[in-house]
């Protein structure tokens, strides 16, 4: 094996699985939770923001409009269901579970250990990091070299 | 490339010994220049002592001596990445002049008279290149700010260690990053910054990481600190004539791609081997062949590299780094080329480009050769004894490790990484159930050619298009 130390390419990150975007158009594990948005099925413009706190696993679910989702009975909204899902697609299940630390073989045993209560808390954080996310797309493309992207070879067989 | 060239790559005199005085430093890094220990401060003194003789010898000198004090400054952070950016920059140096002596190739020499002379004196003294900041928006810092703002978060990483880092300190770098990404002309920083953040984000907190990828990270941090100078820009010469694409290089990560490819360009009477290259920000979600998605509005380039066929350019732009820099309205689709056929005939007599000075590190190394009449199991391939580690396949085309074994001819690109040479293969020609086939690393550049592959990524949807409407319909309320 090649130490790690002394590689200039070494691999840091292991790069997500694509997966189906339309239902669930962001999905990450960052600032100690699972968090992400759903869109909406009726209404183009509206999204649901979502997320999961890693280890009290308490929950919340709130349109982009800071309107709580209706299907949140103390229990995970059918948001939250399809926001673990999509999670378990990006990043394998492995990876999930061990960030919200739960053990788990499978997706729905995941789901079902997931016992926390509805908390509150703002949604507009997950919210400005999804568009944030979103406005990398806006960026124009450029023919100008970049040198430094030698450092980076990408998702390589 | 044949064994007797391979046996003739041997590692440059000194080679061990400088990269033995970069271990030193990044060593030093990784517990955090601010307390320096009297190992790390002499690992300092030393590497700035393998600068003495050049311009930049006094002040590594007094940045290694300050930072024994504990006296720590952004300006003598940057001189200490600076020293260790000329060593790896030797080392780089060696390599490629190694390389060239074995294979014969020729290289066009660095002229510095290249660059653009700097217009206006910066507060710091040095010459910015960067455009002023239009007057768009008032409230957006001007580069000079913002370059002042990204080194101090370096200096603070620096300062730190990289065992100390944790997600209070990486999350500080994001308005930064946010405001890089906005300015084109800081693009190389900002994509190298936003990639080196993204790691450590994922890594904190760092101290709990076993193996830290210690050169790598004092790698970006240090290209980074050198970004924050504003850069000479480079003058090109417009260029006509017929380009030969060799194959292409694709670079990546989780919120940038850039396909790179390389290629011979004639021009009249002459012959010279060229990279263009178009990068673009994405997301990690776009992965796979759906990055090409990102590159539509450059049909000509997708279609020569799916095609395989030769371009004909008219007064594109040529830097004197061999860079190409790409506009799909100066080129046109010319005939079918088949790039083995191509690099058979004229790799051999393409004159290669300098590199720039501030590019020199090993990691840049990516020259393009043809083998034939190795043996390979995917993951090396041996010449008569010799062995490559096979390596970068790119997950955007149909290259794959079991191709690589089948495979009799490989074209591809030289690295070194870790104290040996690699292949990259961006070609190869093989046989495949008693056929041949042969595959390339832009086939998909318009879309997957295999049916049943691109049948199963037809399943997740465009990625690209998805996104792109949901940003239109959040992004502008």
């Amino acid at each position: 094996m090649e130490s790690v130390e002394q590689l200039s390419a070494a691999r840091v990150l292991v790069p997500v699985q694509p997966r189906k975007l339309a239902k669930v158009p962001f999905v990450e594990l960052a600032e100690g939770r699972l968090q992400g948005v759903v869109s909406s099925g009726s209404d183009l413009a509206r999204v649901y923001v979502s997320w999961i706190a890693a280890g009290s696993h308490d929950f919340n679910c709130s349109t982009n409009n800071n309107r709580p989702c209706g299907g949140l009975y103390g229990r995970l909204c059918k948001h939250l269901d399809l926001l673990v899902e999509e999670a378990v697609v990006q990043y394998g299940l492995e990876r999930v579970a061990h960030y919200l630390r739960v053990e788990a073989s499978e997706v729905g045993e995941l789901l079902g250990r997931l016992n926390g209560s509805h908390a509150p808390g703002s949604s507009a954080m997950v919210f400005s990091r999804f568009l944030r996310h979103l406005a990398y797309l806006e960026l124009p493309a450029t023919a100008e070299p970049v040198a430094e992207l030698h450092w980076f070879p990408g998702a390589v067989r | 490339m044949l064994a007797v060239h391979l046996s003739a790559l041997t590692s440059p005199t000194g080679a061990d010994e400088a990269l033995a005085l970069v271990d030193g430093f990044d060593a030093a890094l990784e517990h955090g220049l601010g307390r320096l220990s009297p190992e790390h401060a002499a690992a300092l003194g030393a590497l700035a002592g393998a600068v003495a003789a050049t311009p930049l010898g006094a002040v590594a000198a007094e940045a290694a001596d300050k930072l024994a004090a504990g006296a720590a400054s952004d300006s003598r952070l940057l001189a200490l990445a600076g020293a260790r950016a000329a060593v790896l920059g030797a080392v780089h140096d060696a390599l490629l002049d190694g390389f060239d002596t074995a294979l014969g190739r020729t290289r066009a020499p660095w002229t510095p008279t290249g660059e653009t002379p700097p217009s206006a004196p910066s507060p710091s003294g040095s010459s910015p290149s960067v455009p002023l900041p239009s007057a768009s928006s008032p409230s957006a810092p001007s580069p000079v700010n913002l370059l002042a703002g990204c080194r101090s978060w370096l200096g603070e990483l620096a300062i730190t260690g990289w065992r100390g880092v944790g997600h209070d300190l990486v999350a500080a770098a994001d308005p930064t990053i946010e405001a890089l990404l906005a300015v084109p002309s800081l693009r190389r920083l900002a994509v190298l910054v936003d990639g080196l953040a993204a790691e450590l984000r994922a890594s904190s907190p760092v101290a709990t990481m076993e193996h830290l990828p210690v050169r790598r990270w004092a790698d970006l941090w240090s290209r980074a600190m050198l970004l924050t100078e504003p850069q000479p820009a480079q003058a090109g010469e417009p260029v006509s004539g017929r380009l030969l694409l060799l194959g292409v290089d694709v670079h990546e990560h989780g919120t940038a791609v850039q396909i790179q490819a390389h290629g011979l360009l004639e021009t009249s009477g002459e012959t010279r081997l060229v990279r263009t290259s178009l990068a673009a920000a994405k997301v990690d979600t776009i992965v796979g062949a759906a990055v090409w998605r990102l590159f539509s509005a450059y049909p000509v380039l997708l279609s020569a590299l799916a095609k395989r066929l030769t371009l004909d350019i008219t007064g594109m732009t040529l830097l004197p780094s061999g860079d190409l820099l790409w506009n799909d309205d100066q080129a046109r689709g010319g005939e079918l080329a088949n790039p083995f056929t191509v690099a058979r005939v004229q790799l051999a007599t393409g004159v290669a480009p300098a590199v720039p000075p501030l590019e020199r590190h090993p990691v840049r190394l990516a020259e393009p050769v043809l083998i034939e009449g190795y043996s390979s199991d995917g993951t090396t391939v041996e010449l008569d004894g010799h062995t490559l580690v096979v390596e970068r396949l790119s997950g955007c085309g149909p290259l794959t490790p079991d191709l690589v074994a089948a495979s009799t001819a490989c074209l591809g690109l030289l690295r070194w990484d870790g104290g040996r040479w690699r292949l990259q293969p961006l070609a190869v020609q093989a046989t495949v159930k008693r056929k041949p086939v042969e595959a390339h690393s832009g086939d998909w550049a318009e879309g997957i050619t295999d049916p049943k592959l691109a049948k199963a990524e037809a399943r997740h949807g465009d990625a690209v298009a998805v996104l792109k409407e949901r940003a239109g319909r959040l992004l502008r309320k």
